[in-house]
């Protein structure tokens, strides 16, 4: 789960990481006022969406003066930003930030997640910050200076300072630097983060340390024991099938292809796409309904595959395990009485209770081209939709 | 022969009054392998279809000789019975709960270190030596005693796998699923390294993700130590690139973790690449001059 640069900030402020005063509008008479209450004079106006580069997307505005600010934010308010992070349909602006101007001497990048080389969590610093630093990360790997933390232990001094002398910061600001890691990596393992991400980290004129940009992305396995940052979702970020689709506890993903899929398991969903690709048609979602599946599951996911006006034929790939194919049968019957089923379908069933499973498939009346292996089933969607 | 388990393997099923614990545990003693006792805080000196169960994991190691352990304890707890199998000496122990945060298992492997356990998973359907013994929820009947060694990241794909080599006749030496989590006990080159050494396996079917760089890790580790045929999967080769929030994901993996990268690791290794998900059986089949 994502946040906002506004809620992120919040929540490091609260570690004692240096953030600026601001606050977050959704009006431009709100981004006016809020501008007079940081002092009236010079502030930035930042679109709040869930994406980087957002600066050389036009969404980040140095305003002289609160009529400016509340220029900017009308401007702002309600348009649709497309970064390289947002995906070609971009994403609308919906809240506006509103801080305080800094004078900056520098600008570094500071990043911390849980590396799965090292199974640790890592903090990378690096002096050239920026949307390039991925690909400084490929390029020159060395100029990303890295500090894996020892879980038992938590983060170091010495670790800080390592970074510090490391980036090239004046004497003066290595404590605070220490300082502002700690409260990075408090607030990164108190909160079940799985991203926090500053940059640029700014050294300001007067040797201050100061976040200009947060972001924080959230464990979703952990969210059961965070109920104050569930409650920071932002649903309108997101697409709203895949909302639907996890009220239900079922991992969907839009695409654009013609083909609706249903598959159990995150590697068999992969795969059932990637054959899909190999016999020349294109998938029009990943979903996995996952291991345990009931029968209302398995009906909700075929509802919200066949919402999708796109999809011209669904395919059904159950590998069952755990999954019992009478399940998936029932279930899949049941959804195609709901919901006119209107494209072809084709089921490829295996595994647990097979024959059960297309049986009742046979017995129902639909109009279901079943299918023998996934090589069958591939095949008979890619025509389907021909 | 085989790796990690066979026939004198005696298992030790940690929550096992729980719905998904009943259900494996029962399909599991029913494939033949010697389920000897269940864990349950609370409910020590009862039993589930006459296999005991203790309220500690040491206890039941201590009362039954257990030497592998399976957890289906919830999410939230999963960490702490894992942790509790290795102090108690469990030399595996295989971790089917799928949903632990990251940071719980980030903690459970910085405990591991040193310790002679090993932990398979979690996330995983758990390790299978067909005819011989089954710990885990993967279908057993799909399963025939052979010689191909079967690693994955993934689960059902995995089945798919097996049911296409079965369907050529082709037996397995041992199942594993290493589990897709992004932190876990056991790596791929942990697997390959065993295979490589068991006398019964005579080549390996790899099934590897994109993202992370443990395919990369594995491809480096058979050029300079497997002998043996591997064919390799890569599922994902279609998936798009996902929308992102920030740099630090990408950034920590060093431009590394796409399929087109993987695959080419793979192929410098002198890997045979499974070029669609339907001929996983029949590459091996082929690596192994048997098509």
């Amino acid at each position: 789960m994502n946040i906002h640069e506004y809620q992120a900030k919040e929540i490091l402020k609260k570690y004692g990481v240096a953030v600026l005063q601001g606050k977050v509008a959704t009006t431009p008479e709100e981004a006016e006022a809020v501008a007079r209450e940081l002092g009236g004079g010079l502030c930035v106006v930042k679109a709040q969406i869930h994406a980087g580069g957002r600066g050389k997307a036009g969404g980040v505005k140095l305003a002289k003066t609160p009529q400016e600010a509340r220029d900017y934010a009308a401007t702002l308010l309600g348009k649709k930003l497309t970064t390289h992070q947002t995906g070609p349909e971009g994403k609308e602006v919906q809240k506006i930030f509103i801080e305080q101007g800094c004078d900056i001497a520098r600008e570094y990048y500071l990043g911390m997640v849980v590396d799965r080389t090292t199974s640790r969590v890592t903090v990378m610093a690096s002096s050239e910050g920026g949307v390039e630093i991925e690909e400084i990360a490929a390029r020159s790997p060395e100029k990303i200076l890295r500090e894996a933390i020892d879980p038992a232990v938590g983060f170091l001094d010495f670790q800080g300072r390592k970074l510090a002398y490391g980036l090239g910061l004046p004497q003066g600001s290595v404590n605070k630097a220490v300082t502002f890691m700690h409260g990075l990596y408090r607030a990164f393992t108190e909160t079940d983060a799985s991203l926090i991400e500053i940059n640029p980290l700014v050294l300001t004129k007067s040797g201050d340390l100061v976040a200009l940009d947060a972001k924080m992305g959230f464990d979703d396995n952990a969210l059961f024991r965070h109920p104050d940052i569930r409650e920071m979702r932002d649903i309108t970020e997101e697409n709203p099938k895949e909302v639907e689709a996890s009220k239900f506890d079922l991992s969907y993903i839009a695409l654009d292809g013609s083909i609706g899929c249903m598959v159990n398991g995150a590697g068999l969903a992969m795969a059932t796409m990637d054959i899909i690709k190999h016999y020349g048609a294109e998938p029009a979602n990943f979903l996995d309904v996952g291991g345990g599946a009931s029968k209302e599951k398995v009906a909700e996911a075929f509802k919200i595959i066949l919402s999708d006006h796109k999809v011209k034929a669904v395919l059904v790939n159950i590998f069952g395990g755990i999954m019992r194919c009478d399940v998936v049968a029932r279930g899949v019957v049941e959804a195609a009485k709901q919901v006119k089923l209107s494209v072809p379908l084709v089921v490829r069933l295996e595994g647990t209770n097979v024959e059960l499973g297309k049986q009742i498939l046979a017995e129902s009346g639909l109009n279901i081209i079943a299918a023998h292996d996934l090589a069958d089933a591939a095949k008979k969607a890619v025509e389907a939709t021909r | 022969m085989s790796i990690l388990v066979n026939k004198d393997t005696k298992v030790v099923t940690q929550g096992i009054t729980g719905a998904t614990g009943q259900l494996h545990t029962r399909a599991c003693r029913d494939y033949g392998t010697q389920m000897v006792a269940g864990v349950t805080p609370g409910r020590g000196g009862t039993d589930f279809e006459g296999i005991p169960i203790f309220d500690t994991v040491a206890q039941a190691v201590q009362a039954t000789g257990a030497n592998a352990s399976v957890i289906y304890v919830p999410p939230p707890f999963a960490a702490d019975a894992i942790m509790e199998a290795v102090d108690a000496g469990v030399p595996l122990v295989v971790c089917i709960t799928e949903g632990i945060p990251v940071l719980d298992m980030v903690r459970v492997k910085r405990y591991l270190d040193g310790k002679p356990s090993r932990l398979i998973g979690p996330n995983c359907p758990g390790v299978i030596t067909p005819g011989e013994c089954k710990i885990g929820i993967m279908p057993g009947y799909i399963h025939k005693p052979g010689t191909v060694g079967v690693v994955s990241r993934s689960g059902t794909l995995t089945y798919e796998a097996v049911h296409q080599l079965t369907q050529l006749g082709i037996g397995q030496s041992t199942c594993v699923g290493i589990g897709g989590d992004p932190v876990k006990g056991t790596e791929f080159v942990d697997i390959l390294r065993m295979f490589q050494e068991d006398p019964q396996t005579e080549g390996i079917v790899l099934i590897g993700e994109i993202g992370g760089t443990a395919e990369e890790e594995a491809a480096a580790f058979i050029r300079a130590h497997v002998t043996k045929p591997v064919a390799a999967f890569i599922a994902g080769q279609t998936a798009p690139k996902g929308k992102r929030m920030g740099h630090a994901g990408a950034i920590i993996a060093g431009g590394r973790g796409t399929a087109a990268e993987k695959i080419q690791a793979f192929q410098e290794a002198g890997v045979h690449i499974i070029p669609s998900p339907a001929e996983m059986g029949i590459t091996m089949a082929k690596a192994l001059g048997r098509m």
